[in-house]
Formats: C-alpha cells, sequence, structure tokens
C-alpha cells in the first residue's frame, strides 16, 4: 500500500513534467500551428544550462532563473531565426527544418558539455524526505515538482480562460486569419508564445536535473512520450495535454513498478525482466493505440 | 405526388448551444430541379454537408430513392447515385481537366485496386471524361493545362463534368453561379437546364435571377427551419417568406 | 505534361547499366571500398524511395518509416539466429540464411507491421499522424531493444555468409549487384505504380482528398494499402541492409533513422521517381565526407537542413530541371530533367 501511493506521487511528479512539455507543444501548434520537434530539445538546454549554474553558483534559484532563461532565449532565437518563415508551410517542412535544429543543438550540447551524463544535486531546501501519511516518506523535491507543475496547469488555465492570449488560443490555429484581423501584432505575439513555450520546456528542464540524469538526448526521449500524451490527451487543447499527461505518467510509472513481479510471478526466469521492461516501455504506446481505437480525435479534442 | 428522390426528415444538427439545422424537411423529386435559398446564416451548407456525409446529423432521416444514407460515408452515397460540386471548387489543382474528371469516372468503374495499367492511357478512363467537358463546354485546348492555371468558371465546369461522371440521380450544386461572370452564369443555367427532367438536383443558390429562372420548386430557410416550399410564384408571394429574407435581400 | 514512358525508361536502363559498372571501376580505381558504400547508398535508396510512396504520392508524413525498416532487418536477423542452433523460431519456423528464404518473409513481416500500425495511424490525419507514426515507431525500438535473446540494446551478427542460390552475399560485388537489381525492380514497380489507378487515386489524396471522396472514392482503403507497399519497401531495404552490414541492432528503428529517410526524399526531390536515390547518395556522401572532417559532423548537417527546407524548393532533383533539355548531352541527359521533374509541393 505504501509503496503504490509513492509510486503514484511518482507517476504524479512524471505527468507534471510531461504537462509542461506538452502544454508548450500545444501552445505553439494552437496558434501558429506548427509542429515544433526541438521542443524536447529546449528541454534538454535548460536541464544543461541549470546544471551547469548549481555546479558553478551552488545556488538554486540563479540555477532556476538561469535554465528558464537560456532555454527561452534558445526557444526565440530559434523562433527568429528559423521558424517564423514556416508559418505557412506544410506540416513536412516545419518536422524537417526542426529535425536539423535537433541535430545540431544536440551535438552542440555534445561539443560543450562531454558525453557523460551531469549529475545534479537536489537543493539544499528540499533535501530529505517527510511522511506523507505516517510511515511512508516521500523526497521533498519530488513533491515540490508536483506542486509546480500544478501551479503552472492552474496559471495556464487562468491565462487561457480569462485573457486575449487565450482566447486566441482557443480559437484555434484554424482562424489564425481571424486573429491577424484582431490586429494583434502578430510576429511579437508569435515570439512571445514560443518564448512561454520554451520556457516552460526549460523549467521541466532545469527540475528534471536532480531526478533523472542530464544528457544529451533526454529531450528526443521525453519528446516521444509527450507526443503519445498529446495524441491521448486530444491535440491543440491544454486541458487534454494536461488529462493525457496525468495518465501517460500514471501508467507509464505503475507499470513500470508493478509489472516485473508480475511478470516474474508468472512466468518467472531471467527473461522476465527484460521482457517486463520491454513491455512496460511499450505500455504507453498500447494505451494510445487504445485510445486511437476508441476516440481517434483524443480524449479532450479541442474544436470538437 | 411521385416518391421523393431523396427525402430529409426531422434532420437536427448542433453547434454547442447553435442550433445550426432545425428539424429540417426537405423533399427533392426526380427529374425536379429544387431550389434550397435563404439568408446567410440560414444553414444551407450545414444542411447540404449532412445530405452529402461530410458532417453527421444529430438526428433525423435522410433516404435517397427510399434508402436511409445517414449511415453511409460520403464516398458510399456517391455510388447510390448522389453527386456533389461545392461551393468553392475542390479539384486536384496540379492535374489537368481530364485527371479531374478520369478519376471520377474511374472511381464509378468500381474500386481503383488496379496497379499495373498506366491510367493516363486507358480509354475506358479518357473516352468518357472528354465527352463529359464536352457536355459541359469546357474548351479542348484547356483541357491539357493544370486545372490551378485555369480559370474560376473553367473550374466550376469541371468540377460539373467530375459530378456528372458519377452518373448521378441526384446532383447537390452548392453556388455553382458564386463568382462567375455575366456570361459563364449564362452558360451555367443552360447545362443546368439541359440536365433538368434527366436528373434530380437541390440547387444552393444566392443569385435569385437563375434561381426563379431555373427551379421547379423552391424551399426557403430560415435559421435552420424550412419555411416555405412552392413554386417560384408561391414563394414571391408567402409573406412568410417575404417577412424574412425578401425584404431583406432587396434591402441590400 | 506530355510523357515518352518508351525513352524515359530507355533512359532509366542505361543508367541502370552504368550504375552495374561501379565496382569494375572501383578496382580499376584501386578504391574497393567504394563497393560496400555504394551498396548503402542503393539500399537507403529503396528505403527512401518506399517512403516517397506514401510522403511524395500520397502526401502521408509517415515519421516512422524506420519501424518497418528495421522490422525487415530484425526479420533476417532474427531467422539467422535460429540457423546455427537449429531451434525453430517460436518452435515453429525453422531459421535460414537463404535470401530467397528470408527476402519474403521480411516483406510479409514489413507488410503486417504496417497494417497495423497504419490501421491505426491512419484514422487520423496531419500533425496527430506525424506524432502517433513516431510513437508507434519508438514502441518498436523499445521492443527489440528489450529482446535479450537477440542481443537487446547491442543487436544481433550474422556472421555465416547469407546466400542467394549460388551467389555469396559476403562478395561486396555480389551483394551489391543484388542490392541494385532489388532498386532496378522496386523502382519499375513503383512507377507502374504510381501511374496506375491506384496510383491516381493516391495522387489524389496528396492534392486534394475532398475531391477525392467526392468522386466516389473512400480514401482509407487506398491510403492503408499504400502504406503498407511503403512498409514492405522499407522491409525490403532493411532485410538487404543486414545482409551488407551482417548486423542488426535496434538503432535501426531509432527515429532518428526515420527523420533520415525524410530528409534524403527531401534532399533529392519528393514525389520524383530518381529523387530519393539521389537524396541517400548525397546524404551518405556528406556524412561520410562530413565524418572524415570532424566527428561533429551533424553540427554542420542540421544547418544544412534548415537551410535547404527554407531556401529549396525541390530539392537535388529541381536543380537538373533547370537545365533546358536541349541543352542536356545524350539521352540519359535528355530524359532526366523528365525523371527528376519537380511537382508543387502542397502541405
Amino acid at each position: 500500500m505504501a509503496l503504490l501511493l509513492e509510486q503514484l506521487l511518482n507517476g504524479l511528479q512524471l505527468g507534471v513534467m510531461l504537462f509542461l512539455l506538452a502544454a508548450g507543444l500545444t501552445l505553439v501548434f494552437g496558434i501558429m500551428g506548427v509542429i515544433n520537434l526541438a521542443q524536447g530539445s529546449l528541454y534538454m538546454v535548460g536541464a544543461f544550462a541549470g546544471a551547469a549554474l548549481a555546479a558553478r553558483t551552488g545556488s538554486a534559484t540563479l540555477s532556476l532563473l538561469g535554465g528558464i532563461a537560456a532555454a527561452a532565449a534558445v526557444g526565440m532565437a530559434m523562433e527568429l531565426a528559423v521558424l517564423r518563415r514556416l508559418y505557412r508551410r506544410g506540416h513536412l517542412d516545419q518536422v524537417l527544418a526542426t529535425f536539423g535544429m535537433i541535430l545540431f543543438l544536440n551535438q552542440a550540447m555534445t561539443m560543450l558539455a562531454g558525453r557523460q551524463p551531469l549529475f545534479v544535486a537536489v537543493p539544499p531546501a528540499l533535501e530529505g524526505a517527510v511522511e506523507i501519511i505516517p510511515g511512508v516518506p516521500y523526497p521533498v523535491y519530488r513533491l515540490a515538482i508536483i506542486a509546480v507543475g500544478i501551479l503552472v496547469a492552474a496559471g495556464l488555465w487562468l491565462l487561457i480562460q480569462r485573457t486575449r492570449l487565450g482566447m486566441l488560443v482557443r480559437a484555434g490555429a484554424t482562424n489564425r486569419e481571424m486573429v491577424r484581423a484582431l490586429g494583434v501584432d502578430i510576429r511579437l505575439l508569435y515570439t512571445l508564445v514560443f518564448g512561454l513555450g520554451a520556457l516552460l520546456a526549460g523549467l521541466a528542464g532545469v527540475m528534471a536535473g536532480p531526478v533523472f540524469s542530464v544528457q544529451v538526448g533526454m529531450g528526443e526521449q521525453i519528446l516521444i512520450t509527450t507526443f503519445v500524451v498529446v495524441v491521448i490527451g486530444g491535440i491543440g487543447s491544454v486541458r487534454g495535454a494536461f488529462a493525457g499527461a496525468m495518465l501517460v505518467g500514471l501508467v507509464d510509472t505503475l507499470l513500470r513498478a508493478f509489472l516485473p513481479d508480475l511478470l516474474r510471478g508468472a512466468i518467472g526466469g531471467p527473461d522476465a525482466d527484460a521482457l517486463a521492461g520491454g513491455l512496460a516501455s511499450m505500455g504507453i504506446y498500447l494505451l494510445m493505440a487504445i485510445v486511437l481505437l476508441v476516440r481517434p480525435r483524443g480524449l479532450f479534442p479541442a474544436h470538437a | 405526388m411521385a416518391e421523393p428522390l431523396l427525402a430529409v426528415r426531422g434532420l437536427v444538427k448542433r453547434f454547442g448551444g447553435l442550433l445550426a439545422t432545425d428539424h429540417l424537411d426537405l423533399a427533392v423529386l426526380p427529374g425536379e430541379l429544387h431550389a434550397l435559398i435563404g439568408p446567410n446564416g440560414a444553414g444551407k451548407s450545414t444542411a447540404i454537408a449532412q445530405i452529402t456525409g461530410t458532417l453527421r446529423p444529430d438526428a433525423g432521416s435522410i433516404r435517397l430513392a427510399g434508402e436511409e444514407i445517414v449511415p453511409l460515408h460520403a464516398a458510399a452515397r456517391v455510388h447510390r447515385g448522389m453527386a456533389r460540386t461545392f461551393q468553392i471548387t475542390q479539384l486536384l489543382g496540379d492535374d489537368t481537366a481530364r485527371d479531374n474528371v478520369a478519376l471520377a469516372v474511374q472511381a464509378r468503374l468500381g474500386h481503383s485496386f488496379r496497379f499495373w495499367r498506366d491510367a493516363r492511357r486507358d480509354p475506358a478512363l479518357a473516352a468518357p471524361a472528354e465527352a463529359l467537358l464536352d457536355q459541359v463546354g469546357l474548351p479542348e485546348s484547356r483541357r491539357a493545362l493544370p486545372v490551378a492555371d485555369l480559370s474560376h468558371g473553367e473550374r466550376k465546369q469541371i468540377e460539373l463534368a467530375a459530378a456528372l461522371a458519377a452518373a448521378p440521380r441526384l446532383l447537390l450544386l452548392d453556388e455553382p453561379m458564386a463568382g462567375l461572370g455575366a456570361a459563364e452564369s449564362l452558360r451555367m443555367t443552360e447545362t443546368l437546364r439541359g440536365l433538368k427532367g434527366r436528373i434530380g438536383m437541390l440547387l444552393v443558390e444566392h443569385d435569385m435571377e437563375a434561381v426563379f429562372a431555373l427551379a421547379d420548386r423552391i424551399s426557403v430557410l430560415v435559421y435552420g427551419r424550412c419555411i416555405a416550399t412552392g413554386t417560384a410564384d408561391e414563394i414571391r408571394r408567402d409573406p412568410a417568406v417575404i417577412a424574412a429574407y425578401l425584404s431583406d435581400e432587396e434591402g441590400v | 505534361m506530355r510523357e515518352h514512358p518508351a525513352r524515359e525508361r530507355a533512359a532509366l536502363l542505361l543508367l541502370l547499366a552504368a550504375a552495374a559498372l561501379l565496382p569494375f571501376l572501383a578496382t580499376a580505381l584501386g578504391s574497393p571500398a567504394t563497393v560496400p558504400l555504394a551498396s548503402r547508398i542503393v539500399i537507403y535508396g529503396i528505403a527512401a524511395a518506399s517512403l516517397n510512396l506514401i510522403l511524395g504520392h500520397g502526401g502521408l508524413v509517415s515519421f516512422g518509416h524506420a519501424a518497418f525498416y528495421g522490422l525487415g532487418g530484425y526479420t533476417v536477423g532474427i531467422l539467422y539466429a535460429h540457423l546455427a542452433p537449429g531451434d525453430p523460431f517460436l518452435g515453429l519456423i525453422p531459421g535460414s540464411n537463404q535470401l530467397a528464404v528470408t527476402l519474403p518473409a521480411a516483406l510479409l513481416v514489413g507488410g503486417l507491421g504496417a497494417a497495423a500500425i497504419g490501421a491505426l495511424s491512419l484514422r487520423t490525419s496531419g500533425v496527430q499522424f506525424i506524432m502517433i507514426t513516431l510513437a508507434f515507431a519508438q514502441m518498436l525500438y523499445f521492443l527489440f531493444a528489450s529482446l535479450s535473446a537477440y542481443g537487446g540494446d547491442d543487436g544481433l551478427s550474422v556472421r555465416r555468409p547469407n546466400l542467394l542460390g549460388p551467389l555469396n552475399l559476403r562478395d561486396p560485388a555480389t551483394m551489391y549487384w543484388v542490392a541494385l537489381g532489388a532498386l532496378a525492380l522496386w523502382l519499375a514497380f513503383q512507377r507502374r505504380l504510381v501511374r496506375s489507378r491506384f496510383g491516381r487515386v493516391l495522387e489524389g489524396i496528396r492534392q486534394n482528398e475532398a475531391r477525392v471522396v467526392a468522386s466516389g472514392i473512400r480514401p482509407y482503403p487506398y491510403k492503408l494499402a499504400a502504406f503498407v507497399i511503403a512498409g514492405m519497401g522499407a522491409a525490403l531495404a532493411g532485410a538487404l541492409m543486414v545482409n551488407a552490414m551482417r548486423f542488426v541492432s535496434p538503432d535501426m528503428l531509432h527515429w532518428t533513422k526515420s527523420g533520415e529517410l525524410m530528409v534524403m526524399v527531401i534532399l533529392g526531390g519528393i514525389g520524383t521517381l530518381l529523387g530519393p536515390v539521389l537524396g541517400a547518395l548525397a546524404l551518405v556522401v556528406l556524412e561520410t565526407g562530413l565524418t572524415a572532417l570532424t566527428e561533429n559532423w551533424q553540427v554542420v548537417l542540421g544547418p544544412i537542413l534548415v537551410v535547404v527546407v527554407l531556401f529549396s524548393q525541390g530539392g537535388l532533383a529541381a536543380l537538373f530541371r533547370r537545365r533546358p533539355a536541349s541543352d542536356a548531352p545524350g539521352a540519359a541527359g535528355g530524359r532526366l530533367p523528365r525523371l527528376l521533374s519537380w511537382r508543387r509541393r502542397h502541405g
């Protein structure tokens, strides 16, 4: 029971990380109609910048701010240099150009930071564990991640429900002409939205540092999982992104935690672990397949 | 009254709180040209989309020659004898007029899981396509150009030819005159007049001159509901129509 | 719009004959390493051409094509792994190192995989389709990485020679000719396919799906059939590659491989017959050349790719087209522009 609770919290923690990335993808897709594969690279940039600052300064606050700022800056630079030329192009061009940027950013990061994974210490203020229920300790840092994720989700909800920007998101990519007609400074708006998406990815990256190892390739790993989230949740909907992220976070974590034991009980032998690992990593994709069969447009499609 | 070719009954479509189609009843008789008119936003396009099968109704029945077609895919409805043209032409822009019509011909001939023979050199496709283009009056000289390079009026002609390739019993025409010049409009009117009696037609059109000249019967749609159906004279005299629509139109 | 299939065919055969001479040329120039490199290019050419069928002709942006390439490769690898110990796969299927057995098996497995993934992902379109194909390919990647019986992450070696009747594929020149033959057959097949009624439907789907539906054709079965055929093409390439490299690993299914295949198609010229092969040539040569200069070659390749996407309209194939046909020397040169002709691109 204690183990289950712990794993549920772990699932929630993975879920909020995925949400931060999925929300960025959704904002960018919802407003500009662009699919940005390099969203994962921004997550990586945030993680590396945060790790480097933490190592140099020892300050968690600087690490956080620096990581976010680095991701947002790289993101806006990407938008200004490349992506803004792709808004009117097809998805194929967007995919290829952002694929090129991934290759570049990954290799550039390897040149800067090397191939060895970096490990980041948990900030002193968030060290240790608390007992969530008597007898079940849980790391404070992970609880903090969950709290930050939920705060960001609430903030985004307010942004989308209460502001002009949110109206633009809800209007969706199909009404971009209308947005232009409203006389919004579209170029600036797009750059800022892209920056916001990058910032969320960077935030996830910085927070990931002490939990996962920081290494080149971490971005694509989580990016593809984020795609699963977006497909399950329903494309272009922030609510869907949240639901999908939680679902994927929980399913993935629980499968990885409990499937090996189940399989060992069922078939036994040394192959059980490897097989369980494989099946657990396939689990969320199978979940996606089931959702596609039942609701091809996802659980919360944006424009039903 | 003969059995209707197309019978729409109690059709309902909601978008959120908006009732776009409000228990619509509509009947098109065999060989009749039936015009569907109504002010902008009356739900004409929504109705057409449900009849052709691109939009699923929330309730109601659509029968084509007695057969319920609501469960059928849009493509299957074409095989049952219901072809359409679009308000904004939907053609293969890189391809020629011949290719566009030939695609519809090959669809009528059965499935297209034929992997070997060069379709462009297949007389079974080319000959009917040429004949249809003759019928709608597209000049020979325009038939080998990419459709994207042709005029708006020519594209409307090609789309009509492609629709006729399905050998339809019922033709749904979504604003075939829209954007046409006076001469083109006249030619389209003549082409449609030539089809009357052989093919039932549901014509959505804003060009009232064309509607009153062509239509056997007219239905007036307001707020998703059919408020009147009758001959041109009956519609002109109908007080509800005058109140809801014609006065409005003349004021513009 | 005038086409001359007969002359085009002659030009293609001439080109094929020239390509077949490469091993002799390599020996004469004392550069034997060129032959395996050429085999890789030819095999990637098959994979890229098969992707071009759905991407260029059907407008389906599949980001998971490496899945079928890898399935084909693993079919060969796994059948080989069951040959030496003599225990049949799943207790039923005996192992083999005969190309006449493993190649059809790879096509079958690739086709079945594509049918399953295609049936699900083609229920969607646009960005969702891109994400789903990518995700399913990643799922297979994880599957093979976890199969410890077949090497897991490290992959599987295929040490004994793979045989095609009396031919031993360990000989680089033999391998090259077999691969070249496969490419020629695949391109000939695809060329016919694209011109057939089926190909017209596919082309229609790329240009305007609403038109296809209004003509009375349900797009889904045709998309799925094209997806399966393309998957089989990729599996063919994967099977050949494992024969050429004598090695299979999960890297064959890695998402970057799907990306590279897309890059080849775009680099060479989407929707053209020879474009993908040219693209494979360009990417492999670029990669080999850049690797010689710096181990960080991707830092150069990435921006090149971005620039190509931003500024080129039609890839390498478009360069050939600029030249007026009358200036081009000889039959082959004169026909090349047609074979590579660029078409308007739609999202």
